[in-house]
């Protein structure tokens, strides 16, 4: 008996058809994965699914029969909710607050003790210590989750959007959501689950449609198709070597950091890197990886006893870590990475600008620079002139490399290179990453997927609790490994 | 360039429409001696509502000018007076005064920038106190009453606010040279470009590299040496500093930014839309003035309407951008 499913559904914006003839159908006590590279038409489907966009032809079925929302709130009265990848939480607010946004227990004076019970009863149920009264401020990410997903139950959820969930959470927290997504499943909840990570698709899925360019290619049931299976589908072609071959760094060291200590955060931590090498780093969110870096950059007070190329050098600021060479990549491309409202020439040399002119910018050398940008990153954007938030996450992430490597720095930190973005670029991605070390220069790759950590990397530190929990190379490299010192199992046995 | 639409030229063409309505409903208001007027009165608003546009994109704000506006001009007139009998009725005094009224912006400015920076205070909290300070500091410093500069200096002073280049006087032809390097400072230097990058995302430009606080307090001192500047053609005006100098100029200095098209929030940055937005605010009470459609106590209300229905319009244009 289907829950929610779109019959034949086609969706234009304007002149152009993003999605053409798609059936979909979600069953009750099934997850069903959608996957697709960006751009694909996951996200049309998922609003028009929950009640943000309507379809401009074909219906949306709901137990049968054609309905139109006119607004996300009515697909929620109708059991229909979307848990987006950006919460849909106020910050100031408690968790019992939070959950009964918009339908508040009580009369004119709010039934505090019934909302903080009726939380405290949804949390008990998803086996979370959340307290209702906690402030979502305090919470961290995972559990903010978990009260999305508690909010979600409260509306007496039928069919449950997930927009990329696990993208924010690390090894560990994934596994507590798989559980919540395994109970809800057990209580015949229809989840719609959208995914980058094909691994977990093969591991949470019922059912899998692929999407490539606004059509449903390929529908399978569990077991039908492997990862291998589902990126070929997704992007039309076999997709071999995924990972660019590993490199042949030089003996000769590029950076050496003994005792790099950001109060609080990261204790004592040494590291080399060589020359051509990419480092990786795994680890737990909360593990200190960003804060390493950061502490390493100038971006957060840190102590350390940095040589590049054997010089000491001290860097207090970003800026002198720019000028020993050294350039970071942040995780947050949108909030520290780019500037959205802003076109992609004002966001290329934003840290370079003393470039590009004196007191006076050159907006004609910016314009060459960018033109060098979009040939070796590849950047595909219809304007120049367009903003930068605009793009689709893959060009924003090679715009935000270009960025980073214009001032031509020897040594590159990045931190998450690829999250968020669809499976070509980021094989795109690691090529570019593979070249830069091919050309002598040393990377460090922190990242929360593991396997893009083995694929990429010639050497990995895993750090536990601000420290570093171990180094493992060459066929030592494996996700069991990579666990164990991330958790603290038995690390001797590693 | 699809830039240059309906909401880029808006104030333009409520400029261009205020002119046709003024010049219908009174055959005075394009005489050569009004328009002057109109200009001079608004030179000092503008000079500081351009500064106010780079404060306001870096994400900043300023309540504290039109105090400030008053104190310098006070500090200046005691200290010309002072010097008066010692060096005379002479232009090194003036040049004197005029030296104190930019030292003073210039270190109030960096008071102001220093607090928001360095204490990490709410910049509206800031000069929330700094208004109050400077206001009460020269209703101090007149006694209650009125600042004025001796009747020798004052003759000699007067020029420089009457005086000019044939009907141009000093102040339309400064203000015009502040707007100028204005706009230009807004979209070619790289000063600018490090405010819109401040004001449209702080984080941003902090992993940019950019030192933010120092491009803040710049932003800051630049306000206030333009304060300064304003008070250098102003005291020759009256002659005079009271308690009521300089009374709602922070409002319309920012209003006029605002309708200008410059955002509250910071981020992107108009400088020619600045002096346009001042222009219209002046225009409006210089039509209610000279027609006698409108009692020009109802001023203000115009103006309001005005002020919100140039954010209206910003608004539009940005729901209109996400279709």
């Amino acid at each position: 008996m289907t829950v929610l499913a779109l019959r034949n559904v086609s969706k234009s914006f304007g002149p152009i058809e993003v999605l053409h003839g798609v059936d979909l159908a979600l069953e009750p006590g099934e997850v069903h994965a959608l996957i697709g590279e960006n751009g694909a038409g996951k996200s049309t489907i998922m609003k028009i699914l929950g009640g943000f966009l309507d379809p401009t032809t074909g219906d949306l079925l709901l137990d049968g029969q054609p309905r139109q929302f006119t607004s996300g709130p009515q697909a929620e009265a109708a059991g229909v909710v979307v848990i987006h990848q950006e919460f849909n939480l106020a910050p100031d607010l408690s968790v019992a607050a939070n959950v009964f946004l918009g339908r508040e227990a009580g009369g004119f004076r709010l039934d505090h003790r019934a909302m903080r019970e009726g939380t405290a009863d949804l949390l008990g149920q998803l086996h979370s210590p959340i307290d209702p009264d906690t402030l979502i401020r305090d919470l961290s990410v995972p559990d903010r989750q978990m009260v999305e997903i508690a909010k979600a139950l409260s509306r007496k959820a039928r069919v449950l959007i997930m927009d990329e969930p696990s993208a924010v959470l690390t090894h560990r927290e994934v596994g507590a959501l798989y559980e919540q997504i395994d109970r809800l499943r057990g209580q015949g909840v229809a989840i719609l689950y959208c995914s980058h990570r094909l691994d977990e698709v093969a591991h949470l899925a019922d059912r899998i449609t692929v999407l490539r360019d606004g059509r449903v290619v390929r529908q399978a049931l569990r077991g039908e198709l492997d990862e291998n299976g589902m990126a070929t589908a997704m992007v039309g072609r076999e997709l071999q070597d995924f990972y660019p071959p590993k490199g042949h760094p030089s003996d000769a060291l590029a950076l050496q950091v003994t005792g790099l200590t950001v109060p609080g955060e990261v204790h004592g931590v040494d590291l080399s890197l060589r020359q051509g090498e990419v480092l990786g780093i795994a680890g737990l969110v909360g593990s200190g990886r960003t804060e390493l870096a950061e502490g390493l950059v100038g971006l957060r007070p840190a102590s350390a006893e940095i040589r590049v190329n054997g010089q000491p050098v001290h860097i207090r600021e970003l800026r002198d870590a720019f000028a020993a060479g050294l350039a970071y990549l942040t995780e947050d491309r949108k909030e520290a990475g780019l500037l959205l409202e802003k076109d992609l020439r004002v966001n290329l040399t934003l840290a370079t600008l003393e470039r590009f002119g004196g007191f006076r910018i050159d907006t004609s050398a910016e314009d060459a620079a960018l033109d060098r940008a979009v040939a070796d990153f590849d950047i595909r954007a219809p304007r120049r002139d367009m903003q930068t938030g605009k793009l689709s996450g893959g060009n924003q992430q090679k715009l935000l490399l270009a960025k980073t490597m214009l001032p031509d720095p020897r040594i590159i930190i990045i931190d998450e290179p690829t999250r968020g973005i669809d499976v070509g670029t980021k094989r795109q991605i690691y090529a570019f990453i593979r070249k830069l070390a091919d050309e002598g220069r040393s990377l460090v790759v922190i990242s929360s997927e593991m396997t893009e950590v083995i694929g990429l990397s010639d050497r990995i530190l895993v750090m536990r609790g601000g420290r570093i929990a171990g180094e493992i190379s060459g066929p030592d490299m494996t996700e069991e490994n990579i666990v164990r010192l991330a958790m603290g199992v038995s690390s001797e046995a590693a | 360039m699809n830039r240059l639409n309906l909401h880029t030229l808006g104030p333009i063409v409520a400029l261009i429409a205020l002119i046709i309505l003024g010049a219908m409903l009174n055959p005075a208001f394009l005489a050569p001696a009004n328009i002057t007027n109109v200009l001079a009165r608004s030179a000092f608003i503008g000079m500081i509502a351009v500064g106010m546009t780079f404060v306001i994109t870096s994400g900043g704000l300023d309540l504290s000018v039109g105090s400030m506006a008053a104190f310098l001009a006070g500090v200046a007139i005691i200290a010309m007076n002072a010097v008066a009998p010692a060096l005379g009725v002479h232009w090194g005094t003036i040049l004197l005064g005029m030296g104190v009224a930019l030292l003073g912006g210039l270190a109030a400015g960096w008071l102001n920038g220093a607090l928001v920076t360095k204490a990490r205070i709410e910049p509206f909290i800031v000069t929330l106190g700094t208004m109050g300070i400077f206001r009460s500091l020269v209703t101090w410093l007149a006694d209650g009453g009125t600042l004025s500069l001796g009747s020798g200096l004052r003759t000699l002073y007067r020029p420089v606010y009457f005086g000019g280049i044939g009907w141009i006087t000093w102040p339309i032809i400064t203000f015009a040279v502040v707007a100028i390097i204005g706009e230009w400072m807004m979209r070619h230097s790289r000063f600018g470009r490090h405010v819109e990058a401040i004001g449209s995302n702080e984080r941003v430009a902090r992993y940019s590299g950019i030192d933010v606080n120092r491009v803040k307090l710049m932003t800051y001192v630049l306000l206030g040496l333009l304060v300064g500047l304003a008070v250098v053609l102003y005291v020759p005006r009256l002659g005079s500093a009271s308690g009521s100098t300089g009374v709602l100029w922070e409002l319309e200095a920012i209003a006029a930014v605002i309708i200008g098209g410059t955002a509250l929030k910071g981020g992107t940055g108009r400088v020619w839309g600045t002096v346009v937005g001042v222009l219209i605010l002046s225009l409006i009470d210089n039509i209610l003035n000279l027609a006698d459609l409108v009692s020009p106590y109802l001023n203000g209300a115009i103006q309001g309407v005005i002020i919100v229905l140039a954010v209206v319009l910003q608004r539009e244009k940005s729901t209109a951008d996400e279709r």
